[in-house]
């Protein structure tokens, strides 16, 4: 077994890991605009819990990409090419989340604000469904042939895994992102969210329960069944934690259900990163789809110190920001009129 | 249109609509953060408003270069698997190192300098900022990086018929990156000087117009106040004006910055891609001189078409070789010259799709080199002369009267930006058909190239590649409206729509951040409201 793209496989299973746990409440916060948000106030609160850090959590997503890119080019190129139109979805919906937090407060009006909102909720559910829809797939395969091309059109990517992939990222967001209000917001949400955590947990976790178990059961391994069985205790103690009002608790129980799960998965499947359901002889694997062993060590040193660097300073924001945020620190809309308005000007030199 | 065609205009359009955007992030960051410096050091608050307003245009415009960049860096897989294959070995690492030691650098501390303004010292506020703005310089240098491999590849050797890297050193100092960094820095500060110039020499017409300001009888500025217009005070003209002096001089200096880098990499290219910088000159015969203006038709790709009206000797030598007198090999010397390394016909491989044993056209389209290479010189220079003029005719502290100037001034916001445009669109195009150029230096790796027909995704079809196309330029085309609108309301409102407590009841600027207070729950005094909330 080769080391170098070993320790890749593994770097590759942290980064979305972690985009899944970063990422994941604040794309579930974006769809909790339209479902659990009340007024522009409630709005407003929870955006703010995200508004410092999503950006920075997004950066995830990119360098899973991009060290997909760099560690396994023909695993990129074969997953990505074969799920154009998904990631389509996910890109296009992922600059209108983007823009949306920038621009909604941008302008002082009821219209303007109810369309950013709702670019913000589709947004996020869409780059969450389409983000576990790909991650599910290269789990289970793609009809890919022995140069690792998509056979059968633009939609022969499809298939039950993939509603399931995408079901399960955008529940788990969901569960996660009111673990993350209860425990970032105080009043009247942080209550309310804590409610909704304990009432959904058990049918927003059921999708991702499902793709771990299809996993198992398809390449199962001892260790990774042993890991769904903690997975499985970690969501019923967070569960029981948010009941108890133990927030923070709760959060990191879920977040430890999220470590095990993506564990359990990644594990299962290696060493194959992206089977071929036409032939397993296409399979693409850690062996048949890595970039050198000296591109792959030169990565090695670099992600060495930027990796526990980039976690150092991302803690440190979350550190500064840590204040739970509630309706009483919400600023009033800022309006302003044009500074040139045509008037009679009095006072001169 | 095929598949490859429509990639090709799907990647040219994403891409040049994404640096519409990142120039003027690197370079209002950068000019935001020196004056939040400024501000820093003497505490004048004529400083505080300029990077409160420029920093709000500055965020308005990040944005949107962030949310385009994410499509730049999956569309290489999506649309271009057979390149992402060829060169992952050596490609890869400088955008997957973009991401981690820069974008996350950029992402992180922008937020903190976004929403920190309160929670943070000021010094460690400011430090954000520097710190966001270093991770953009060097997420353009990785990006440079990767490109320049295209350009010019160095430090692989063929394995199994593909490039795999041997010396990182030389992938990271290639010296086709170690110009066009330089080179690309001062055009985004170009960008930015211009937008200073423009929205400033607005503001302070718009003050001369409204009889804000006055002119005395040695036609020095009085500067005035509107006190029923919130912001519109005395401070408020040294800001513009200040900002108008800042973004003159930014441009000036950034275009003597990219006429210098933009030498040595002319020079550069002559040797590493010299069929590139004969479509430049639309050059068919080896020669001296420089084209002023050629005439004919560049588009029929024939050189018996083209005359050169105005020439002038020996420049065309010193812009190549740094003497008067070297004859530079034109289309019709350097044509044999590609046929005989590279072949004449594309290989009869599947990879190439219907174009497999089509004959090569080693000639770049020529009105897009030729054009393109004289409109970014040409919006670059007018850019610089209009600073230039611009300081001038401020030299008594407020602009002239005359609207045609002021609106000569917004509209010439977009000459660097045009500069830009055409600069990457020549370099791009100047360099087909191959994908990845191949490295004529003798001692080099000269079998390393890769023709851009054979790049794109084979399973993808044309269908989702025109669906694709047709959703992200409309998807584009919306934004880049919304976001002018925004802009220009922002620079209509000035600084008082950046900074709310000009008008609403004062906010105590020194208040202490406390932020050891949280969890206590309940309700906060009024004062205690986030410094900025979305």
């Amino acid at each position: 077994m080769e080391l170098l793209p070993t320790i890749w496989f593994i770097a590759i299973a942290v980064l979305w890991t972690g985009y899944l746990f970063l990422e994941g409440f604040d794309l579930g916060v974006g769809m909790l605009m339209k479902l659990f948000a009340r007024n522009n106030t409630d709005r407003r609160v929870l955006l703010s819990t995200i508004g410092p850090v999503w950006d920075g959590n997004e950066v995830w997503l990119l360098t899973a990409g991009g060290a997909t890119f760099a560690a396994f080019p023909l695993w990129y190129a074969s997953l990505f090419s074969a799920l154009y139109l998904p990631l389509l979805v996910v890109l296009v919906a992922l600059i209108f989340r983007a823009v949306a937090f920038e621009y909604r407060g941008k302008v002082d009006n009821d219209q303007w604000r109810a369309r950013w909102d709702w670019a913000i909720a589709l947004g996020s559910f869409f780059a969450a469904f389409g983000v576990g829809a790909a991650l599910a797939l290269t789990t289970t395969g793609l009809p890919l042939n022995a140069n690792g091309d998509r056979e059968g059109g633009p939609l022969a990517w499809f298939s039950g895994y993939a509603v399931l992939g995408g079901l399960a990222v955008a529940g788990f967001s969901l569960v996660h992102a009111l673990a993350f209000l209860a425990l970032k917001t105080d009043g009247e949400v942080r209550r309310r969210a804590r409610r909704w955590f304990v009432r959904l947990l058990p049918v927003l976790l059921l999708p991702i329960a499902g793709w771990a178990l299809s996993i198992q059961v398809l390449d199962g391994k001892p260790w990774t069944w042993a890991l769904v069985l903690l997975a499985v205790a970690a969501a019923a103690a967070a569960w029981n934690l948010a009941r108890r009002a133990a927030e923070g608790k709760a959060f990191l129980a879920l977040g430890a259900f999220l470590v095990l799960g993506t564990a359990s998965i990644f594990g299962a499947v290696f060493p194959v990163v992206l089977p071929s359901t036409l032939d397993s002889a296409f399979d693409l694997t850690i062996s048949n789809a890595s970039s050198s062993d000296y591109t792959l060590g030169l990565m090695s040193v670099v992600a060495a110190f930027g990796l526990p660097l980039v976690i150092a300073y991302q803690a440190w924001t979350y550190w500064v920001f840590r204040r739970r945020v509630s309706a009483a620190h919400i600023p009033e809309a800022h309006s302003f009129l044009p500074a040139i308005a045509a008037k009679a000007f009095t006072a001169k030199g | 249109m095929d598949a490859l065609e429509i990639a090709r205009w799907q990647f040219g359009i994403t891409t040049v609509y994404h640096f519409m955007m990142v120039p003027l992030t690197i370079g209002l960051g950068l000019v935001v953060a020196v004056i939040q410096t400024a501000w820093h050091r003497t505490g004048n608050p004529a400083y505080l408003r300029m990077t409160k307003f420029w920093g709000k245009l500055f965020l308005i415009n990040f944005i949107m270069g962030v949310a385009t960049g994410i499509v730049q860096e999956f569309q290489f897989g999506m649309a271009w698997s057979e390149y992402s294959r060829f060169v992952g070995d050596v490609f890869g690492a400088p955008l997957a190192l973009e991401a981690l030691l820069a974008f996350f650098v950029e992402s992180t501390f922008l937020g903190l300098w976004i929403f920190g303004w309160k929670q943070l010292k000021p010094a460690i506020h400011l430090a954000c900022l520097w710190i966001a703005v270093i991770g953009s310089v060097f997420s353009a240098y990785f990006i440079i990086v990767a490109n320049s491999w295209m350009q010019h590849p160095v430090g692989v050797e063929m394995v199994d018929g593909r490039p795999v890297m041997t010396d990182a050193w030389a992938v990271f100092t290639n010296n086709t990156a170690l110009v066009a960094v330089p080179h690309t820095l001062f055009g985004a500060l170009a960008v930015a000087g211009g937008f200073l110039l423009g929205i400033a020499w607005y503001h302070l017409w718009r003050r001369r117009h409204d009889g804000v300001d006055t002119v005395g009888a040695d036609g020095k500025v009085i500067a005035g106040e509107a006190p029923d217009i919130p912001g519109r005070d005395r401070d408020d003209h040294k800001v513009w004006l200040r900002s108008l002096r800042i973004g003159a001089v930014v441009a000036m200096i950034s275009f003597a910055g990219t006429a210098i880098t933009g030498d040595l990499q002319g020079k550069l290219m002559f040797e590493q891609q010299p069929m590139k910088m004969a479509a430049a000159e639309a050059a068919c015969h080896d020669g001296t001189g420089f084209s002023v203006l050629s005439v004919g038709n560049l588009g029929s790709q024939s050189c018996d078409d083209i005359v050169a009206l105005i020439e002038v000797p020996g420049i065309l030598s010193y812009l190549a070789k740094g003497d008067f007198t070297t004859e530079v090999q034109g289309v019709n010397s350097l044509l044999p010259q590609y046929q005989e390394a590279y072949g004449t016909h594309l290989p009869d491989n599947p990879i190439y799709g219907e174009r497999a044993g089509q004959e090569i056209d080693y000639l770049p389209v020529m009105e897009v080199t030729y054009w393109g290479f004289r409109m970014m010189i040409g919006f670059g220079g007018l850019a610089a002369l209009a600073a230039l003029v611009s300081l001038w005719l401020t030299r008594k502290g407020t602009v002239p009267e005359s609207p045609w100037l002021m609106r000569l001034a917004v509209f010439g916001i977009l000459a660097p930006f045009g500069a830009n445009a055409a600069g990457w669109i020549f370099t791009e195009m100047g360099r087909q058909p191959f994908v990845v150029a191949p490295n004529p230096d003798p001692n080099g790796i000269d079998q390393v190239f890769m023709f851009t027909a054979a790049a794109v995704s084979p399973g993808v079809t044309a269908g989702e590649l025109l669906a694709s196309m047709v959703a992200l330029t409309s998807v584009y085309a919306i934004l880049l409206v919304v976001e002018v609108k925004l802009l220009v309301k922002y620079i209509r409102g000035g600084v008082v729509s950046a900074m709310p407590e000009l008008v609403h009841a004062p906010v105590d600027e020194n208040e202490d951040a406390t932020p050891g207070s949280g969890g206590s729950g309940g309700a906060k005094p009024a004062d205690d409201v986030l410094a900025f909330a979305y």
